[in-house]
């Protein structure tokens, strides 16, 4: 399959089955609101060394949040719901609760949940107080600016991570528009992408020579290992390989978001794009490229 | 189904069976026979209300003067009571769940010691709304209250959980004794606020003279407040935004008691 003059490998993204969440963060300001979730989502590239991955979804209007004020909205990626537990008490905690002015809200309805401002409550020192607005508990944290107010819960549901294609460019300023336009082009709801800016350079195959490692350098798509590796999959005329990793929600965004991406890399100088699987072995959801384009 | 009441009553006629909970599953007559209590005599419901149509949409609407009439949606659990009209006392009692709406005015004792569901009363209620009944220590411990109009004395009095939502003034001792739970008060507070309270929110926009046991803290602006506040107007208040957006004067009290209550009065 060609767009334009780029080829369209036949070929699957290998994605995996994790567990989500939807984290509204709202402040007096979209700076305040923007500055927490830059910040909780710092760190959160890949579960391999993150624990998590997360990325900033979109921001919010006045209108669209429980108070009113600018948000933004943070998905964050773990292997289990114990799992996104975990890493929401950490993240909310150590990065949105200590930000200025900010509140945090669940944005996930689902069967699920875990517990989040439930257990940072008890930062408050038993001044801490709740308010039950529906079926829903939220906490009221005093802090030094004033309180801070979370979801006791957030709604957890199992979710897509994983998805990916790569972009085969003749050089790197070709490759780098294509990979900055593909990430315009895929901001759509209930999916992030969560490697800086969207993009990463350094895919990886599962596995070591080193037998501490669970991942290292996917030397089959290193141009620069081209003829020292084992194998390559890069044609000649590449030099430049970089990858686009989404995780979702669901499966129908993280495809969509992928059509859209692709669509918007394919030009002159990007040769091919393909995507990066394990053989189908591994991952839950296999994601075809040709399929998804063709809708 | 329906009920339109056809005899204005000389006495309270106390109507418990009027709640969807307790016409399920019964036909027509069966209803028109259900006694009620008209002062100390038992009487059929037929006596007082012509009955029509079926439950099958869960809703029962109930039409005139109903304010000598007592403990409609008594003990309801479920479904939805629509009254048009002004209702009398005990509208709500011990409520568990589903919907009251009065297009009128309520008396007395609404949703005294309810604990889930929603009563919303368009006009004025009476006394004691959301409270405990006299010997009884808790009152409301869940659900909501929505008045529209004015309220009387002791609002949410012995109040444990859930909210009260008055859209004009209430009476003397509002929150008395509460325990926990919120009560909005969007016009004036009347006199002597959260006496004995051990801990809840009474949050008015309007200034208020406080007990001395009340401890002024900070004025700040607290989050919680924009979201109810933004739930209110959904609710049909006619919410200021300068209420949404201002800052409130924190008062903590009532120190006769644990201290752990708060009077949230709107600053500016």
């Amino acid at each position: 399959m060609l767009i334009q003059t780029t080829e369209i490998l036949d070929t699957f993204a290998e994605a995996f089955e994790m567990w989500g969440a939807r984290v509204i963060i709202t402040a007096e300001t979209e700076k305040w609101a923007m500055a927490a979730a830059r910040s909780m989502t710092g760190f959160a590239t890949s579960v391999i060394g993150c624990k998590c991955e997360a990325g900033i979804e979109r921001q919010l209007p006045d209108d669209d949040t429980p108070d009113g004020r600018p948000g933004v909205s943070v998905l964050l990626f773990a292997g289990s719901a114990k799992g996104v537990g975990n890493r929401l008490v950490e993240r909310v905690g150590q990065c949105v609760m200590t930000c200025p002015t900010t509140a945090c809200f669940n944005g996930l309805d689902a069967e699920e949940s875990v517990i989040v401002g439930g257990k940072l409550r008890y930062f408050g020192d038993g001044y801490q107080s709740s308010k039950l607005m529906g079926d829903q508990r939220l906490w009221r944290i005093p802090v030094m600016e004033g309180e801070f107010f979370v979801d006791e819960s957030f709604g957890v549901q199992k979710s897509v991570g994983g998805g990916n294609f790569l972009i085969l460019g003749e050089d790197l300023d070709v490759t780098l528009q294509a990979a900055e336009d593909a990430v315009q082009a895929m901001q759509i709801e209930d999916i992030i992408l969560p490697f800086p800016d969207g993009v990463v350079r350094s895919g990886s195959k599962p596995g070591s020579k080193y037998k501490a490692l669970p991942a290292s350098t996917n030397d089959a798509y290193c141009p620069s290992l081209r003829g020292a590796a084992p194998k390559t999959e890069l044609p000649e005329s590449v030099t430049c390989v970089l990858e686009i990793v989404i995780d979702g929600l669901n499966e129908d965004a993280v495809a969509e978001s992928m059509r859209l991406g692709i669509n918007a890399a394919a030009r002159e100088g990007i040769v091919s794009i393909t995507a990066g699987n394990y053989g189908g072995n591994l991952g839950q959801y296999h994601l075809h490229l040709h399929e998804i384009l063709r809708g | 189904m329906k009920f339109v009441l056809h005899k204005q009553p000389e006495v309270p006629l106390e109507a418990e069976v009027i709640s969807p909970d307790f016409l399920q599953n019964k036909n027509i007559d069966e209803i028109k026979a259900l006694t009620i209590f008209h002062g100390n005599n038992q009487v059929p419901l037929s006596d007082f209300f012509e009955i029509s149509g079926d439950l099958d949409d869960g809703q029962i609407e109930v039409e005139g003067d109903l304010s000598k009439v007592k403990l409609l949606g008594y003990n309801m659990t479920q479904g939805r009571l629509l009254i048009k009209g002004d209702v009398g006392a005990h509208l709500g009692a011990e409520m568990n769940g589903g919907e009251i709406l009065v297009e009128g005015n309520a008396g007395d004792w609404v949703g005294r010691e309810m604990s889930d569901g929603r009563i919303i009363i368009k006009g004025d209620a009476g006394h004691l709304v959301g409270s405990a009944v006299r010997g009884s220590p808790t009152g409301m411990q869940g659900g909501e209250i929505i008045i529209h109009g004015n309220v009387k004395n002791e609002v949410g009095n012995g109040m444990r959980r859930g909210l009260i939502a008055v859209g004009g003034d209430s009476g003397d001792f509002t929150g008395v004794n509460l325990k926990a739970g919120t009560i909005f008060v969007l016009g004036k507070l009347g006199q002597r606020p959260g006496a004995s309270m051990v801990r809840g929110s009474i949050i008015s926009t309007q200034p208020a003279e406080l007990l001395p046991t009340f401890t002024y803290n900070t004025t700040f602006k607290p989050s919680f407040l924009r979201n109810y506040l933004i739930y209110f107007c959904k609710l049909g208040f006619p919410i200021e935004k300068e209420h949404i957006n201002g800052t409130y004067q924190r008062w903590s009290g009532d120190s006769l008691e644990l201290n752990k209550g708060e009077i949230l009065l709107f600053a500016e």
